[in-house]
C-alpha cells in the first residue's frame, strides 16, 4: 500500500526538520524562562526524543486523538496546538491552553482532540481505550495515539489496557516512548522484558520496534500501523527506542547515568543527523535551514509575548469547572 | 399509564431505569464485571444482554482501572457510558481513574473536557460477606471535588435518580445498598423523575432530625414510627446526595427541631455525618438546644460472624435511645 511509505520529497523533508527544531527551540527557551523564574513547578523535557511525537504524528490526521504523558510539550506541539497558548500555560496565565491550571505537565486542546499531558504514569491508557469506544460508534476510521513511556510497562494499568484493547480491538496506537529510564531506574532495573514491545505478543497484539532517533523510521511504523488499526484489526503497538538529553525534570542530578553514555547518544540526535543527511543528499540547502531557525525563532519570540502580555485568572474563578454546567467537547 | 401504584424491588427499579437509559440514548452502554452473561453480580443487568445485547450490556475483564477509566474516556468523547463496579471495595482499584481523571480534569482543562459518566456500585454490609464486601465508602468519594455522588434510599430514587445522572454533564457515583435491593414497594405513578440536588423529608417532625441516607433510611423511619408511639416526633431527613451537600433542607430541619442525629453507616472518624456536624456547629450552634449526636458504624472492619456484623452497624434501637435521651435528658 503505497500510502503506508514515506515518501522524503524535498518538502516532506524540510517538514520534519522544522518541526523537530520548533519543540527542540521551544524547550530550549523554556529552560532559559525557567532559570528566570517565569515558568515555576515540574518542567520535563522532551529533547532528544522529538523523533517519536513527529514521526507517529505523520500518520495522524483531524479525526484522531491524541493522549499524552507529563512529558507533552513535544506531542502538543506536534499536534498542532499553537505555540503561544502553550507557552501562556506555562506561565500558568489564563490565556493559556489549559487557563493555567495545568501548566507544563497539562497541555490540553479539546479542539484538536488532544486529550492531555496525563501525571499519572500509566493513567492515560484507558483513557485511550475509552476514546477509541466512542470513536468506533461515533467517527469511523479514527485512531487514538496514546503515548507514554516504558515505566507505564510496570503500571497495572498498562496490562489491563493492552488486554481491553485487544479483545475489544480497539483503534488505538500504543506509542511506548521507551527512553532506557523510568526517571532514574534503568530499564533492566525495572523490567523483566527489557524489549518492551514483546509485551503486545502476550496480548496477541501486532507490535514492533523502532529506532525512535530516526523521524523517518517511526513515520514508517506509525504508517503501518494506523492503516492496520483503519482497516479494523484494532491496536497496534510501536516501541520506539529513544533517550532523554536532558535531565528527568528541573531537580535531577542524574547520577543514574554517565557522560559518556549521554555524550554516545547525542551522536544520534534526530534533529542533527537529520540536517545532515538532507544537506549531503542535496535535498534542502543551508539558506532553507536559515529560514526555518529565523522563523522558529520569530515563532518563539511570539509565544513569550503573548505569554508575558497574558492576564492571571480571576481568583473569583477558582472553583469554576469543578463541576461544569455543559458538555462541550 | 396506569394511575394504580406499581410494586417493585430496589433491584428492579435499578433494573429498570438502566432500561430507559439504553433506550433514551443510543450513546448510552453499560459496562463492568459479569453485568451480561451473568447477569450482574447483584442481578440489577440480569436479562439485559438478551434485550440490548453484548455491545450494549458489555462484560469487562476484571481490571477496574481499565473499564472505569474506559469509561471516562468513552465519556469524554461522546458517549453517556455506565460503569458498574460489583462493590465499592473493589473501586479501590480504580481509584486513580474516578480521582485523578475523571474528578480531575474538566477543572484541570480549564472547562474543555467534561466526564458526563455514572458509576454505579454496591455499598454496605449487612448480607454476612465479611470485610471486603461490606464496607461503605460513600464517605470517601464525597471528599473529592468534581464528582457527585448519590446514594438512593427509596425505590423512587432507585428508579429515577440514575436518568437524572445521566442528564448531568459530571462523572455521578451512584451507591446502591445491597441490603435495599430486596425490598420492596409502590411507586408513585405520578412521578417520573427526581431533584438530584436536593435532600428529601421522608417524615416530618418537630422533636428532632434524624438525618441519614441509604439502608440508614428504613431504620430511622422506623425508629421514628417508635418513637411517635412514645410521643417523640422525630423529622427524618434523606440526605440523597452526599456530594454536593443541600446545606439548605439539613439547616431548614434542624432550625425548627433544634436537635439532631445523624445515622451514617461509615465509619465515623472523617465522615460525611463529621462534615454535617461541623457545618451545623458552624451555623447553628447557639441555637441547637442540644449537642449533634452521630450513630456511625464501629471502626472495625465489619466481620462476618452475624451478630458481630450487626452490632458493627447503627442498630434502630440506638437511634430511639440517642433520640428520647435528646429530647428528654434525665
Amino acid at each position: 500500500m503505497s500510502s503506508q511509505k514515506v515518501h522524503l520529497d524535498h518538502r516532506h523533508g524540510l517538514t520534519l526538520l522544522r518541526e523537530m527544531e520548533r519543540i527542540r527551540r521551544f524547550e530550549a527557551k523554556c529552560v532559559e524562562l525557567y532559570q528566570a523564574q517565569k515558568i515555576r513547578g515540574f518542567l520535563h523535557l522532551y529533547d532528544g526524543e522529538e523523533a517519536v511525537a513527529i514521526g507517529v504524528m505523520q500518520a495522524l490526521d483531524e479525526r484522531d486523538a491524541v493522549v499524552a504523558t507529563y512529558r507533552d510539550h513535544g506531542h502538543a506541539l506536534a499536534r498542532g496546538v499553537p505555540m503561544g497558548p502553550l507557552m501562556a500555560e506555562m506561565y500558568g496565565k489564563v490565556e493559556g491552553c489549559s487557563r493555567g491550571r495545568g501548566g507544563s505537565m497539562h497541555f490540553f486542546d479539546a479542539s484538536r482532540r488532544f486529550y492531555g499531558g496525563n501525571a499519572i504514569v500509566g493513567g492515560g491508557l484507558p483513557l485511550s481505550l475509552g476514546i477509541a469506544m466512542a470513536d468506533k460508534a461515533l467517527r469511523e476510521g479514527a485512531v487514538t495515539a496514546c503515548f507514554f513511556g516504558e515505566g507505564a510497562a510496570g503500571e497495572g494499568e498498562f496490562h489491563e489496557s493492552m488486554n481491553l484493547a485487544q479483545i475489544w480491538k480497539l483503534p488505538v496506537l500504543f506509542v511506548c516512548e521507551n527512553n532506557l529510564y523510568a526517571m532514574g531506574v534503568p530499564l533492566e532495573v525495572s523490567e523483566a522484558e527489557t524489549d518492551v514491545f514483546r509485551k503486545a505478543e502476550g496480548y496477541r497484539m501486532p507490535g514492533e520496534r523502532v529506532d525512535g532517533m530516526d523521524p523517518i523510521q517511526v513515520e514508517a511504523a506509525a504508517l503501518r500501523a494506523v492503516a492496520s488499526i483503519r482497516a479494523g484489526n484494532g491496536p497496534y503497538f510501536l516501541e520506539c527506542r529513544t533517550y532523554r538529553f536532558r535531565a528527568h525534570s528541573m531537580f535531577d542530578a542524574q547520577l543514574y547515568r554517565t557522560r559518556e553514555e549521554i555524550a554516545l547518544w547525542k551522536e544520534r540526535d534526530p534533529i542533527a543527523r537529520l540536517r545532515s543527511w538532507l544537506l549531503q543528499s542535496h535535498m534542502i540547502t543551508e539558506g532553507e535551514i536559515a529560514d526555518i531557525e529565523a522563523s522558529i525563532a520569530a515563532e518563539i519570540d511570539e509565544a513569550v509575548a503573548f505569554a508575558e502580555a497574558g492576564t492571571w485568572e480571576d481568583v473569583a474563578d477558582l472553583e469554576r469547572f469543578v463541576l461544569m454546567d455543559e458538555v462541550r467537547q | 399509564m396506569s394511575e394504580t401504584p406499581t410494586r417493585m424491588t430496589y433491584r428492579e427499579a435499578c433494573r429498570q431505569a438502566i432500561r430507559d437509559a439504553l433506550h433514551a440514548d443510543p450513546r448510552t452502554f453499560v459496562m463492568g464485571e459479569d453485568v451480561g452473561l451473568y447477569g450482574g453480580c447483584y442481578a440489577v443487568t440480569k436479562g439485559l444482554i438478551d434485550e440490548f445485547g453484548p455491545e450494549r450490556i458489555r462484560d469487562t475483564p476484571l481490571a477496574e482501572s481499565a473499564f472505569v477509566g474506559a469509561g471516562i474516556g468513552a465519556a469524554m468523547a461522546g458517549m453517556r457510558p455506565i460503569v458498574e463496579i460489583m462493590t465499592c471495595n473493589f473501586s479501590l482499584l480504580a481509584l486513580d481513574q474516578i480521582m485523578n481523571n475523571a474528578a480531575t480534569i474538566p477543572h484541570m482543562s480549564g472547562g474543555q473536557f467534561a466526564v458526563p459518566l455514572v458509576i454505579r456500585m454496591a455499598t454496605g454490609a449487612g448480607r454476612q460477606l465479611a470485610a471486603q464486601h461490606s464496607h461503605s465508602l460513600e464517605g470517601w468519594y464525597a471528599h473529592i471535588p468534581g464528582i457527585k455522588v448519590l446514594a438512593p434510599g427509596t425505590i423512587e430514587d432507585a428508579r429515577f435518580m440514575l436518568k437524572a445522572a445521566l442528564a448531568d454533564p459530571n462523572p455521578v457515583l451512584i451507591f446502591e445498598h445491597i441490603v435495599l435491593y430486596n425490598a420492596e414497594g409502590d411507586l408513585d405513578p405520578g412521578v417520573s423523575e427526581v431533584d438530584i440536588a436536593r435532600a428529601k423529608i421522608r417524615r416530618p417532625g418537630r422533636d428532632v432530625s434524624l438525618i441519614t441516607y441509604g439502608n440508614s433510611l428504613p431504620k430511622a423511619l422506623d425508629a421514628a414510627a417508635e418513637l411517635a408511639g412514645q410521643g417523640i416526633e422525630a423529622e427524618v431527613v434523606d440526605l440523597r446526595v452526599l456530594r454536593p451537600l443541600d446545606d439548605a433542607t439539613i439547616f431548614e430541619s434542624v432550625k425548627r427541631t433544634r436537635r439532631c442525629i445523624i445515622i451514617d453507616e461509615v465509619w465515623r472518624s472523617g465522615s460525611i455525618s463529621a462534615e454535617i456536624a461541623a457545618r451545623l456547629a458552624d451555623e447553628f450552634f447557639f441555637e441547637l438546644d442540644a449537642p449533634v449526636r452521630r450513630i456511625c458504624s464501629r471502626e472495625v472492619p465489619i466481620p462476618y460472624a452475624a451478630h458481630l456484623e450487626e452490632a458493627s452497624l447503627p442498630r434502630m434501637a440506638d437511634i430511639v435511645a440517642e433520640a428520647k435521651a435528646l429530647v428528654r435528658p434525665k
